[in-house]
């Protein structure tokens, strides 16, 4: 299983760049929604994935370990916002620059 | 302490005459300003001369604290004969320029910068005389660059000032950088950076494999500040500073920084082969060059610039001889130079005040105007060209007594006798033509003031000052050397030394007879001055600023053209850069590793982790695959997300998976929203050449984090968090042990996340504000057909809802602190409750029924959340310390108050607050006519 996991991350930490490194914004927000689903499921991994073993106590014999969680939970809260962030960033880029291209005004992707 | 006192006076002293410019002023205060500006160095004047008894009795005063001891680096100061020579000539002479700037800068406005930097450089001056530790002796001698950088550049307005301050920085704080490298290896090699230890340890010094590379950069240093050649472009272009800046820092001062140095080091470096050809040649260069230039200037101070050259250049021909009495022979110039040549400057700033003009081709006959100025000129003048009497006399035939004895490598020992004849033979010509061209040679000739402008008696006391100690050091010369220079020739040497017998130079024959050759030779060389120019006329021009610029230009150019190949503007290609920097160097270091399989056993497969994470990766790879189409990426998207709330719920996390499943429905509705106003698809203009470049980067970082992943999970787990499960009741008073850290183990973070929540959601109100979508929007409307924008089954649906949610939410908010739930998710599902209605009646419809006001609410959050910290201050414990207690309730049972509760309030409000707010001001821009009022 822990292959499973291991290839799932990865294949969400690759699409997640492969995205970011596209020319438009709204790529841009969809990979980094990606790379931050891959990081955060990266970090909670990190405290070892058991079933049916929630850190409340007394509720069950073994817990997990409930300290990447709390810092998942507050990554989950803090992707959302930056997000939000970056998508009205990419809205007030496009209407001012009318333009939806990560550089602002050419579509050409490379410039030289 | 009175050394470092010494040093630093001169900086309060800046202050001072910073505030009494502050105070005063406009131009009519320049006495004043000039009385404070003395106060200053005329004290250090007074310290230093209170020092000379103790200095006689041959002394080296030491005062040392460490400072930064783990770089060597001290507070050090040291006083001996040579530092004591040149911190008098510093403080000395700057008193004089002080009392002729008076008068030099009368009834300007710039004075007061002038008083305030001229005391900050001679800080930096006395700095590097009096240090005792190299480091500190740098630090000193960049401010010397920087401050002369200024003070070159004093009229900015001109182009030339603005060109000759960058040309001097440019060339003297490379050689600064140099310096650096050189005292650092110097450092290394003696152990100690203290000049003490340094002059202590000569043969290691010399012996050892960095010797040569050591010597080098330091000379390097040296010879950019004393302006060597081929260093020595950037003094003539320095001229474009006023001229008490002239005097004082080019030709009395700075410039002999690095004859300070090489003589400092004298003893500890030097008597070598390589000291000798390295300083001799450099010297005999600049002599040369300067002297033959000089005759051929024009510009009073271009001639006195490059006469200056000149007699740096022998200055440092006489330490690179580096005998005991060429030494002597080097600092008696060196003392007598800095006497002379300043009221020699002096002179060209009156007549160029008085007749607006400085070329020596239209200043012709000054005698009859300026008799008292001509008087004083006389004595400079004659010491200059080394007329017997003189000052100059005495030090040409000591440097030519010298010059003869010069018997090791066997090309010096008749090349060096002829070359310093001829220098001073050009050196002759040019102070006679400086002399008579000015004050005799007929008439004047179209001077922009005719009479000249009558200037004060007062400018000529610092001219009469210096002119009357020329004179006396020529009339005493065994005094003046017995009793001040002396001592620093024995600095430099470090030996016990015979007086120098002056007596026994009037009586030697060879050297008067170069004298004699030199006078003579001058006189016939300045009488035929007029074919000589003509000659000189036909010589292709070279201007160095010229060249130099085009060297600064190309280097731009060429550093440019570096840039913008990596840095073209495309952020895309950043982006890559940022990735394969740091892909690669894991990529090298982790390519020959192979532990990525640890030794736990591996746990089974699941059927239903292997189907979710089967979908997860499919609609990942669908997302990447399809984004070109949006809608339909986004939609593959949310189920990305849908089934990571999976993965946390599967894998005991309830907490996270509450959390994320209401973050993604607030996060699929907002860029839904977004995605209205943008184009619905992405062209594809990416070339297969920079896929196949983001697909290998992409997989590379991929494979990375699987490769890591696999490599923790199959290690047994080793985790801090078993205080927390075991404290998290007792402690925190909670059994969610998830939400007990939030609000308590680790409060402190959570309320720096809702902060950054809160700054999140306040941004995206300020960037939407004053966006206005309005036309795109209405043809985006029309075009899809939205006839029915707010269904009526949706509205009332979500109207009872609304009610439901609301209490569910308070019920997840009560119950977090021992089963899963809490302030965060609580909120959420009140955002997603509310949002539902925004998206059921419109936003008008909502906005008159709702509170608006979403940003007080994410400040009363955070408010609640902090003080609900500070509480725990008063009563005695750290910041977020929680209190609880668990009491009965009628009906409801046992139940527990906590100020953790209460945190936790904070944050539930901070959360719906700021995700109202965003949502609001995004769904804003939907309506067409715009919700007539500010949301938020």
């Amino acid at each position: 299983m822990e292959l499973v996991i291991a290839i799932t991350l990865g294949v969400l930490t690759s699409t997640g760049v492969y995205l970011i490194l596209r020319a438009r914004t709204f790529s841009v927000v969809l990979g980094l929604t990606l790379l931050s689903h891959g990081v955060n499921l990266f970090l909670f991994s990190m405290g070892r994935l058991t079933t049916a073993s929630p850190a409340v106590i007394g509720l069950v014999e073994e817990y997990t370990d409930p300290l990447p969680q709390a810092l998942v939970l507050t990554a989950i809260v803090i992707s959302f916002s930056m997000t939000a962030f970056v998508v009205v960033l990419a809205l007030k880029a496009a209407v001012e620059l009318r333009s939806d291209h990560v550089d602002g005004e050419d579509p050409n992707e490379d410039r030289q | 302490m009175d050394i470092g006192l010494v040093v630093f006076l001169p900086v309060l002293g800046a202050f001072a005459s910073l505030l009494s410019r502050l105070k005063r002023p406009g131009p009519d205060h320049v006495q004043g300003h000039a009385l404070v500006a003395l106060i200053a160095p005329a004290i250090c004047l007074l310290l230093l001369l209170s020092y000379l008894p103790r200095i006689q009795s041959g002394e080296a005063l030491v005062y040392s604290v460490s400072w930064v001891p783990e770089i060597g680096l001290d507070l050090a100061f040291r006083l001996d004969g040579l530092s004591w020579l040149f911190a008098t000539l510093i403080t000395g002479i700057g008193c004089l320029i002080i009392l002729y700037a008076r008068y030099y800068f009368a009834g300007k406005d710039t004075a007061g910068r002038f008083f305030v930097l001229i005391q900050l450089f001679m800080t930096a001056m006395l700095g590097i005389v009096l240090s005792e530790n190299l480091l500190f002796m740098l630090v000193f001698w960049e401010l010397t660059s920087l401050v002369s950088f200024l003070l070159i550049g004093f009229t900015w307005s001109s182009r030339n000032a603005r060109r000759g301050a960058r040309m001097s920085l440019v060339i003297t704080g490379g050689g600064g950088l140099a310096l650096l490298g050189g005292i650092l290896l110097l450092g290394q090699i003696v152990g100690s950076y203290q000049i003490s230890d340094v002059l202590a340890a000569t043969d290691t010094i010399v012996s050892d494999d960095r010797y040569p590379l050591t010597l080098s950069l330091i000379l390097l240093g040296a010879f950019t500040k004393s302006a060597q050649a081929p260093f020595h472009l950037w003094l003539p272009h320095a001229m474009a500073a006023p001229t008490p800046v002239s005097a004082y820092l080019h030709s009395a001062t700075m410039v002999k920084a690095g004859l300070f140095l090489m003589a400092r080091l004298h003893p500890a470096m030097g008597d070598t082969e390589l000291w000798f050809s390295l300083i001799t040649i450099t010297g005999m260069v600049t002599l040369m060059v300067g002297a033959f230039v000089a005759m051929f200037m024009h510009d009073i101070k271009g001639l006195l610039a490059y006469s200056t050259i000149s007699h740096l250049g022998l200055i440092t021909l006489l330490i690179g001889m580096g005998s005991e009495m060429a030494m002597a022979a080097a600092l008696f110039h060196l003392t007598i130079h800095a006497l002379f040549k300043a009221p020699l400057f002096m002179m060209a700033g009156i007549v160029d005040q008085a007749t607006g003009s400085r070329d020596m081709r239209n200043i012709n006959g000054l005698w009859r105007t300026m008799p008292a100025l001509m008087v004083v000129t006389a004595i400079p003048a004659a010491a200059m060209a080394g007329l017997p009497l003189m000052s100059g006399y005495l030090s040409k035939k000591m440097l030519f007594s010298e010059s003869l004895l010069v018997t090791a490598p066997h090309w010096a020992n008749t090349l060096i006798p002829v070359w310093v004849t001829i220098a001073a033979l050009f050196s002759v010509a040019y102070s006679v033509r400086i002399f008579h061209n000015v004050f005799f040679n007929g008439q004047p000739v179209d001077l922009p003031h005719w009479p000249p402008r009558k200037k004060p008696a007062g400018m000529l006391v610092p001219l009469f000052i210096l002119a009357a100690a020329s004179l006396l050091v020529g009339l005493a010369p065994q005094t003046t050397y017995d009793s001040l220079i002396h001592l620093a020739v024995m600095a430099t040497s470090m030996t016990h030394l015979p007086l120098y017998d002056f007596s026994a130079l009037s009586d030697a024959q060879a050297p008067a007879m170069m004298s004699f050759i030199a006078m003579i030779g001058g006189i016939v060389f300045y009488l035929a001055r007029g074919p000589l120019f003509a000659i000189h006329r036909q010589l292709p021009e070279v201007d160095a600023k010229n060249i130099f610029e085009q060297i600064m230009q190309q280097s731009i150019r060429f550093a440019q053209s570096l840039v913008y190949r990596l840095e073209n503007g495309s952020l895309q290609r950043y982006l890559a850069f940022i990735l394969v920097a740091a892909i690669a160097p894991a990529l090298w270091m982790l390519s020959s590793y192979s532990g990525w399989r640890g030794p736990s056993e591996l746990t089974d497969l699941n059927a239903m982790v292997v189907f979710g994470a089967v979908i997860l990766c499919l609609s990942a790879i669908g997302v990447a695959l399809f984004h070109h189409q949006r809608l339909p990426a986004l939609l593959l998207l949310s189920v990305t997300g849908l089934f990571v709330t999976l993965a946390f719920a599967q894998f005991s996390a309830p907490d996270l998976a509450l959390t994320q499943l209401s973050v993604e429905v607030m996060a699929v509705v907002i860029m839904m929203l977004a995605l209205s106003f943008l184009p619905q698809t992405s062209p594809r203009e990416s070339g297969a050449g920079r896929i196949v470049r983001d697909l290998s980067l992409a997989g590379l970082a991929g494979a990375g984090v699987a490769l890591f992943a696999y490599a923790v999970l199959t290690r047994p787990a080793d985790t801090i968090s078993g205080y927390f499960l075991a404290n998290s009741v007792p402690g925190g008073g909670g059994t969610n042990v998830v939400n007990v850290i939030l609000v308590d183990f680790r409060g402190f973070d959570t309320l720096g996340e809702i902060t950054v929540l809160g700054i999140a959601a306040v941004a995206v109100f300020a960037f939407t504000r004053d966006l206005h979508l309005k036309e795109r929007v209405a043809s985006a409307g029309t075009a899809k057909g939205f006839a029915e924008p707010h269904p009526v089954i949706l509205q009332m649906v979500s109207r009872m809802a609304l009610p439901i949610a609301l209490l569910v939410s308070a019920y997840i908010f009560l119950r977090g602190h021992n089963m899963p739930g809490g302030g965060f998710i609580a909120g959420l599902v009140t955002a997603v409750a509310l949002t539902l209605q925004y998206m059921a009646g419109g936003l008008v419809w909502a906005q008159e029924r709702m509170l608006t006001h979403f940003r007080p609410l994410i400040g009363a959050g955070l408010l609640i959340a902090t003080v609900t910290g500070l509480g725990s201050w008063f009563v005695g414990y750290p910041f977020l310390t929680s209190a609880f207690s668990h009491m009965d309730w009628p009906l409801i049972g046992e139940f527990e108050l906590a100020t953790a509760l209460l945190f936790d309030l904070g944050v539930y409000t901070t959360v719906v607050g700021a995700t109202l707010l965003i949502l609001a001001n995004l769904g804003k821009l939907m309506t067409v006519a715009g919700p007539g009022q500010e949301v938020g």
